[in-house]
């Protein structure tokens, strides 16, 4: 367990090393000069401004140099300047970053608590309306558009529950339940796909541990159905889920993004989307570079709970 | 010829071949079946329901949203079907490569595909449009290279089992080349899931390709694209809520063709994928 972990690790440092490099020539890579583009309409720009920027940015020394300064500056927390503000684009993320994190987090928890006895009663009813049902839910859920669905829920609620918050975000601190409220809906929009699919999963993963022997021999001991199927066979079932649970808060993340615009929720999706225009390179680079490490980190914990949790996983 | 008769008796793979059929083929009549211009405005007519002048209504422009959706869908298309056409074509490529010559070259591909897989989807098209700046082409570019490593793990496992099955080794012992090996007696064997996955990609580019240009980052206007259909209804929603529910519908319709069909075509040819590739 303890090499698996550290071989995991290891994997982790080296997948973040290329994202790194991949981050850092973003600015490199953009046509033309990055850093006119950066300045752009600015109407006050010298050649004394651009040359500032360009050291800020440390762009005019060699590549690999520039690579290793800057690596040094993201370890130590320092991911730049904003262009505009001068802010660091660290306390600028930071600041909305649990926005973000708090809608992943409440769309991961609602779609479990839909999804479980979704895939139970599809498993049971095996061969029935349900299997239909489940089927066409969860393609349904991969093909919906969710912002689509946050705008359909916008209307709908502007029409016929006005009083209802629908737009913007309060700290839950201030105001739990102002906070929630406005939460409800971008949560119930963005979750489909992740429902449909944990559901999905449950059901077959559900049918294949009810084959087995030990649930024959649960059954032929007299106990009841009930008792079998959520003491004995839902535990073993949800494996299965508790690995993809790692790709679903990358699809989650990815959905939070654009929910984010249609509820003006003011996460770093809004931001990342105001940073491009603004052609703010830095801030672009620090949201895309915290959110994929979190992401990165999410999938290792999950490796590392699914290892802990199912002792056949073999550590290779 | 045999998949697509066996494919009219599955039930879901029909329905998708018919919905994807009709919405290519929306986007290939999109001149001669729209009833106005996609683009001129009638601004007497503005926010219209739909109606008999305006099948669907029209938008805050007075545009007419039957034929914008029409020539939305040539946009998501064009883009959809070059993003996944690059993706698997070169996904492919570089998942053989790896398989084919081992060591240090497999190590490092892989590697790399590793790296643009810790992505979120998105966030890595985002990335590259804020590079590239927005735009058809772009969208289509970036999208392809999102979808790389899906393809590229898709052709590698197969492809490395194939290599060591024994005709592989008698077709080695008779002389043939790498690169015969590799085209003429390992594709064909990884085609199908291949094939499976490019259809169910496709699904999934029209709605990266819709929240692309949604955000503002995709396709710029004025060229009709439904996700910037859906991003500027929402400014008059309560005025005219058609233009919201259509083109979002439309995005729906495509992406669920493009998905039954690729759920049915799994089906027809490899049922032991199901359940797995999602």
């Amino acid at each position: 367990m303890t090499t698996y972990i550290f071989r995991r690790l290891v994997d982790l440092i080296l997948v973040l090393f290329g994202v790194s490099i991949l981050v850092f020539l973003m600015i490199r890579l953009i046509p033309g000069d990055a850093v006119a583009i950066m300045l752009g309409a600015n109407v006050d720009i010298t050649p004394e401004r651009i040359e500032a920027l360009r050291r800020q940015l440390g762009l005019h020394l060699p590549i690999h140099q520039q690579y290793l300064t800057w690596l040094q500056s993201i370890l130590q927390g320092d991911l730049g300047k904003s262009i505009w503000t001068g802010q660091p684009v660290s306390s600028e993320i930071l600041a909305r970053l649990p926005v973000t994190l708090e809608l992943t987090a409440l769309a991961l928890f609602f779609s479990l608590i839909c999804s479980l006895p979704l895939g139970v009663m599809a498993a049971r009813a095996r061969g029935s309306w349900s299997d239909t049902l489940i089927r066409i839910l969860s393609i349904l859920g991969l093909t919906l558009p969710s912002f689509w669905v946050g705008v359909l829920l916008l209307l709908v609620f502007s029409l016929y529950l006005p009083s209802w918050p629908t737009i913007g975000y309060v700290p839950l601190r201030e105001d739990p339940l102002g906070n929630l409220s406005r939460m409800a809906l971008p949560v119930v929009a963005v979750s489909f796909p992740i429902t449909a699919g944990i559901s999905r999963i449950l059901r077959s993963s559900l049918l294949d541990v009810l084959s087995m022997d030990y649930i024959r021999t649960a059954k032929s001991k007299g106990l009841g159905s009930g008792i079998v199927l959520y003491k004995h066979a839902l535990r073993n079932a949800l494996i299965p889920v508790i690995t993809i649970i790692g790709v679903y808060v990358g699809y989650l993340l990815s959905g939070v993004v654009v929910i984010e615009q249609v509820f003006a929720i003011p996460g770093v999706g809004r931001l990342v989307i105001g940073a491009i225009s603004e052609r703010n390179y830095p801030l672009v680079q620090g949201i895309i570079l915290m959110i994929t490490s979190f992401f990165v980190l999410v999938n290792l914990l999950v490796d590392i709970a699914y290892a802990w949790i199912d002792p056949r996983v073999e550590y290779d | 010829m045999h998949v697509l008769s066996r494919l009219i008796h599955n039930r879901v793979g029909f329905t998708g071949f018919i919905l994807s059929t009709l919405v290519i083929s929306a986007a290939l009549l999109a001149p001669l079946v729209s009833t106005h211009d996609p683009v001129s405005q009638h601004i007497r007519d503005r926010f219209e329901g739909p109606g008999q002048e305006y099948w669907l209504g029209t938008d805050n422009f007075g545009r007419d949203v039957f034929s914008r959706i029409l020539f939305g869908y040539r946009t998501s298309l064009i883009i959809s079907f070059s993003a996944v056409g690059l993706a698997a074509l070169s996904g492919s490529a570089i998942g053989l490569v790896a398989a084919f010559y081992g060591g240090l070259s497999d190590r490092l591909l892989m590697r790399f595909m590793d790296v643009l897989l810790a992505f979120p989807i998105i966030l890595l098209a985002i990335g590259i449009l804020a590079v590239l700046g927005p735009g058809t082409f772009n969208t289509a570019l970036a999208i392809g290279i999102v979808y790389l490593p899906i393809f590229a793990r898709l052709a590698r496992g197969p492809a490395l089992s194939v290599l060591s099955w024994d005709y592989v080794t008698a077709a080695w012992a008779l002389g043939a080349s790498g690169r015969r090996i590799i085209l003429r007696h390992v594709t064909p064997n990884i085609i199908a899931p291949i094939l499976v996955q490019t259809t169910l990609s496709l699904s999934t580019a029209i709605l990266v390709e819709a929240s692309l240009s949604f955000l503002g980052l995709g396709t710029q206007p004025p060229t009709p694209s439904l996700g910037l259909m859906l991003s500027e209804s929402r400014n008059f929603m309560l005025l005219s809520p058609w233009v919201s529910i259509f083109s979002g519908l439309a995005i729906l319709l495509a992406s669920l063709g493009f998905n039954l069909l690729g759920d049915g075509l799994r089906d027809l040819l490899d049922p032991t994928l199901r359940d797995v590739v999602t």
